[in-house]
């Protein structure tokens, strides 16, 4: 199941984990990206919350959680080549794992359809 | 850029457009003591008498006094050529440019700068400057604070006191937990109260290199102990002293900073000064200011360019990892000529020359009778004395004489009113330290 947020975060529910990253909108948006500031393992984030930041050469942007969890694993290989988020967002691109999902947090995001609507009408 | 000076309309309508009623009220924040008086200038007097008057204002400052005064800054040689560069049309602008690129003499500058600290004190990576050694350490502290995500801050009181002072007030509504760690100028800082102190809400651990008191330590257990704990060290330099001691990036220090005064600037009673600030190549992405990186042109060519930008005020907002957006860049650029023309050699000369003048002047001040040298710890170029009496007092009778003593530690460390801090630099003459151990024994 994947779910994005309003502030352009996808979340993908895999066996109880929850893989989090940018859409590709997102990325598009932010321009050529040079630096992610991983999370530290096992950080408990709130929905909302600032996971990480992102820096790319137009701006530094924070990530939101789009779930309440707990950081499982974070995606090292964006240490070295955090232009993955720019190649393949919502895939290699993943920023972390959260565990201990809040699962009542999913009820207000959107699906994939809604997302693209959002976006359309983002400009 | 013309000059022209506000009008009493102009003031009046910008006071009450901030809702102040007049430049007294605007200006209650500064005490009173700290404000400009007035000069007493008669009206619509020409350019000389201006210039007279000034004058003989000035010749009132003792400034030809013998100086053994030092507490963090110091009286050094400065080559003529550090004049002569620095008051260079392109250099001579106080401002960070910006559009920096433009500015490729002032970046590759600033970038030569960055590089010499990073030697200097073995570091990986520095800024372009901040405003002194006390801002310096300030901000160190809100980036041990940010980088740990930590709140208590342990600081030995062998800290420079105005270097705490300013850390206090930079830091007081950050709900920042300052711990001091009491050191005294009989030792170096007790090692079983420091680890003690280190806990699971430690963010950093502060040293000073001399010590206030001039004892001189190896920091690199207590590095290993900060960095068990999660901690940071951070370590405050006297950047002469490198020229002989043990550098705090071989000591394991996390962040070093510094008073860059001694690297070619006058004391000038009391600024412009320069902060340095370097970091271990890990935490260069919440290093404050600005920093200047080498790269190249589309042709190939090697330039410079602003780097890192993201961790600053115009793009990360409210989160940039400092409020500080400038540098210091002339006083960067004095440091940067100065250790030019020293070299390593050089600078390496200068702290020996340092280091046997306070040897000399420490045993011949012993020889005095009711005085005592407290260091027990090697020292560089400084040290306590205790003496008999009262120390301002004799500090007041020995600038009749023509010295400037030292520095009465009672001002800061109470329990320490009769205790002198005595510095050399390679300025002072043999001849200079026997009168000046005579004209002591006099007055004592």
């Amino acid at each position: 199941m994947k779910r994005y947020t309003k502030d352009h975060e996808w979340i993908r529910l895999e066996d109880g984990k929850a893989f989090v990253g940018i859409s590709d909108y997102a990325q598009n948006s932010l321009g050529d990206i040079t630096f992610v500031d991983l999370p530290k393992l096992g950080t408990a984030f709130k929905k909302g919350d600032s996971v990480c930041v992102i820096e790319s050469v137009k701006a530094a942007s924070d990530v939101y959680a789009p779930v309440g969890g707990v950081v499982e694993s974070v995606n090292n290989a964006l240490a070295d080549a955090p232009e993955k988020i720019n190649v393949s967002a919502e895939t290699d691109g993943w920023i972390c794992v959260l565990t201990n999902v809040e699962m009542s947090d999913l009820e207000d995001l959107m699906d994939e359809a809604a997302y693209a609507d959002f976006v359309q009408k983002q400009g | 850029m013309t000059f022209v000076p506000h009008t009493d309309k102009d003031r009046a309508e910008m006071l009450s457009a901030i809702g102040v009623r007049s430049m007294d009220d605007l200006f209650a924040d500064i005490p009173a003591e700290l404000r400009v008086k007035a000069l007493d200038m008669a009206e619509g007097v020409s350019e000389q008498e201006v210039y007279d008057r000034l004058h003989e204002m000035s010749r009132r400052n003792a400034h030809s006094l013998t100086s053994f005064l030092g507490g963090g800054f110091y009286d050094h040689v400065i080559p003529a050529a550090v004049d002569s560069l620095t008051s260079r049309g392109e250099f001579f602008t106080a401002y960070t440019p910006y559009q920096p690129e433009v500015s490729q003499g002032t970046l590759q500058a600033i970038f030569e700068y960055q590089s010499m600290i990073c030697r200097l004190t073995g570091m990986e990576a520095a800024n372009a400057s901040m405003y002194d050694g006390g801002t310096a350490l300030a901000e160190a502290v809100i980036m041990a604070v940010n980088v740990t995500g930590r709140d208590k801050v342990v600081i030995s009181t062998g800290v420079n006191p105005i270097y705490r002072r300013m850390i206090r007030s930079y830091t007081a509504n950050l709900g920042i937990r300052l711990v001091e760690l009491s050191a005294s100028p009989d030792g170096v800082l007790d090692r079983a109260v420091a680890v003690a102190a280190l806990d699971g809400d430690t963010a950093a651990l502060i040293v000073q290199n001399p010590d206030y008191f001039g004892s001189v330590d190896d920091f690199s257990d207590l590095a290993q102990a900060a960095r068990d704990a999660g901690a940071l060290l951070i370590a405050s330099v006297y950047p002469i002293s490198l020229g002989l001691l043990k550098r705090p990036g071989d000591m394991g220090a996390d962040i070093v900073t510094g008073e860059g005064q001694s690297l070619g600037l006058p004391l000038s009673f009391g600024g412009p000064y320069l902060g340095f600030f370097a970091v271990r190549q890990a935490l260069v992405r919440k290093m404050p200011g600005r920093i200047v990186g080498e790269t190249v042109d589309r042709h190939g060519k090697r330039c410079f360019v602003l780097t890192l930008q993201a961790r600053e005020q115009h793009i990360r907002r409210e989160k940039a990892t400092s409020n500080i957006c400038t540098n210091g860049a002339l006083c960067a650029l004095r440091a940067t000529v100065f250790m030019s023309l020293l070299g390593r050699q050089g600078l390496r000369e200068m702290a020996q020359s340092c280091a046997r003048k306070a040897a000399y002047a420490k045993r011949r001040l012993a020889q005095i009778k009711g005085l005592r040298v407290r260091n027990r710890a090697p020292v560089f170029n400084e040290f306590t004395i205790e003496l008999p009496a009262e120390a301002d007092g004799v500090v007041c009778k020995l600038i009749d004489n023509g010295f400037a003593a030292g520095f009465p530690l009672g001002r800061y460390y109470p329990e320490l009113g009769n205790c002198l801090l005595v510095a050399l630099t390679e300025k002072r003459s043999k001849a200079e330290i026997d009168s000046f151990a005579e004209a002591l024994e006099v007055a004592l």
